[in-house]
């Protein structure tokens, strides 16, 4: 590296292990060697050179990054001094952000969690198991009635949970070809700043499209209560739109990232598929199946990220105020001190303490209904379609590297 | 055994209820984690210390 940069804090600055790393061809499920490998130097944390040429801490390990992301001495404000920014875009964005879920603390945090937490509760995402079960079995028949071979995530990754959060959030499934369009560009690590700007604009303009029609006929969804929250006075219009375009991002295209990824991952498991094909009615094996699947592909690969706004320490490392932290959670959840053997798949362990959702207050507020989703769909793929195979050869998919939330772009399939 | 739930500290995760649904609930309104009996019987203490475990804000005490 010949630049210079502002943040050189060695005179090593070239022994620094990149972040992020590059993924192996020959198992792109599984999380880049090189970040794997921060696990054999045996520390808790390890700085790192980031691709902006900052030098960020790396949290390795499962205990590490929960200590790290249950701290009152990090802030997840991507404007604070130090937090280690995902993408050029958030880069330029960051000065300008406005307070939302992700990017609050304490109380404040605390105040956007509860406008949401009464809609997404267990009790409430169990209810919605039945009618997941009916639009998963027809996505899956008329898969089967149409042409073979197909691609997974338009047959049936997409619809089902964009149909999912659309029922709960109260938009029209009509527009899926603009949101799901836009929520790739949202997530993307490649966008340009103005390509980034201007998708966020047309979701928020789109979102008080919808809040305003909720206003005028409301209806029994979270697009109608968070106008009524507005009408209220306890949230406004520039808020509601922030906590609709988030929630309609994330509830949809994680869940189908995780959908297409976990099927093709299982296609190149022939055992555990089997395994799971022949405990498909069996909802404690199922159940077990999908945190394990959740564990090994970690969808959100290059989260979760902090500022520090205190110095503290983490096993004998002082961090300071003013550097960031990136809590790396497929590192955690191939930590063989928390997941022995991490590289093996094994629907059969124990990896509920997994942190695909992530930990402490920010952790993932959809994360009931994306349980039921994932368990209603490799609970019933596999037993519906036991010949399902891989249509391309393995080496042409193309895998999201360019995405923050990881998954594959096409996934031909046939039976 | 006396279990205390801080109520600041709670984000409605939902995990207490999914690994000790004897114990715990979630409230309507918020999401707000509460106990299903105000006196919890000693034979759920396993499943109270998963939940503890499982609880990414750390809002879960037993008093001893």
């Amino acid at each position: 590296m010949t630049e210079t940069t502002e943040n050189v804090t060695t005179d090593h600055t070239d022994d620094l292990p990149q972040f992020p790393a590059p993924r192996s061809t020959e198992n792109p499920f599984a999380p880049p060697p090189g970040l794997l490998a921060l696990h054999d130097r045996g520390e808790a944390v390890v700085r790192v050179r980031h691709w902006d040429g900052t030098t960020p801490w790396v949290a390795v390990t499962h205990e590490a990054q929960r200590q790290v992301l249950s701290s009152p001495s990090v802030s997840a404000n991507i404007a604070a001094e130090g937090y280690p920014v995902t993408t050029p875009a958030m880069k330029a964005h960051a000065a300008h952000a406005e307070p939302g879920l992700n990017n609050t603390d304490g109380a404040e945090h605390t105040r956007w969690r509860r406008m949401l937490t009464n809609s997404f509760t267990r009790k409430r995402m169990a209810l919605l198991r039945p009618e997941i079960q009916q639009i998963t079995d027809e996505l899956i028949d008329n898969m089967l009635a149409g042409p073979n071979p197909t691609e997974l995530n338009e047959a049936l990754s997409l619809p089902l949970p964009s149909l999912m959060i659309c029922a709960l959030l109260g938009v029209p499934y009509e527009d899926h070809d603009f949101f799901q369009a836009h929520a790739g560009v949202v997530n993307s690590t490649t966008k340009t700043p103005e390509q980034g700007a201007a998708t966020v604009k047309a979701l928020h303009e789109y979102i008080a499209g919808l809040i305003e029609k909720k206003m005028a006929h409301p209806r029994e969804d979270v697009l109608t209560d968070l106008g009524e929250k507005i009408r209220e006075g306890v949230l406004a219009w520039d808020e509601a739109q922030r906590l609709g375009l988030m929630l309609l991002v994330a509830g949809h295209d994680t869940s189908a990232n995780m959908i297409t990824l976990g099927t093709a991952l299982l296609l190149r498991n022939p055992e555990q598929l089997a395994g799971l094909r022949e405990n498909s009615g069996d909802e404690r094996f199922v159940t077990n199946a999908v945190e394990e699947l959740l564990r090994y592909l970690t969808l959100p690969h290059l989260l979760a990220r902090r500022a520090v706004v205190e110095d503290f320490e983490i096993e004998g490392v002082t961090i300071r105020k003013g550097e960031g932290v990136i809590s790396s959670l497929p590192a955690a959840n191939w930590d063989p001190a928390a997941f022995p053997a991490p590289g093996a798949l094994d629907l059969t362990r124990n990896a509920s303490h997994h942190l695909a959702f992530g930990w402490g207050p920010h952790q993932c507020v959809g994360q009931q209904l994306a349980r039921i989703e994932l368990q209603v769909v490799f609970g019933t793929l596999f037993r519906k379609v036991p010949t399902l195979r891989l249509a391309a050869d393995f080496e042409s998919l193309r895998f999201k590297h360019d995405s923050q939330a990881y998954g594959i772009y096409e996934l031909p399939v046939a039976w | 055994m006396e279990i205390l739930i801080d109520e600041d500290r709670c984000v409605a995760a939902g995990q207490c209820v999914a690994v000790a649904p004897a114990v715990f609930d979630q409230r309507d309104e918020d999401g707000i984690a509460v106990l299903v009996n105000e006196n919890t019987p000693a034979a759920l203490a396993g499943d109270v210390e998963q939940a503890i475990a499982m609880c990414p804000a750390m809002a879960i005490t037993v008093l001893e």
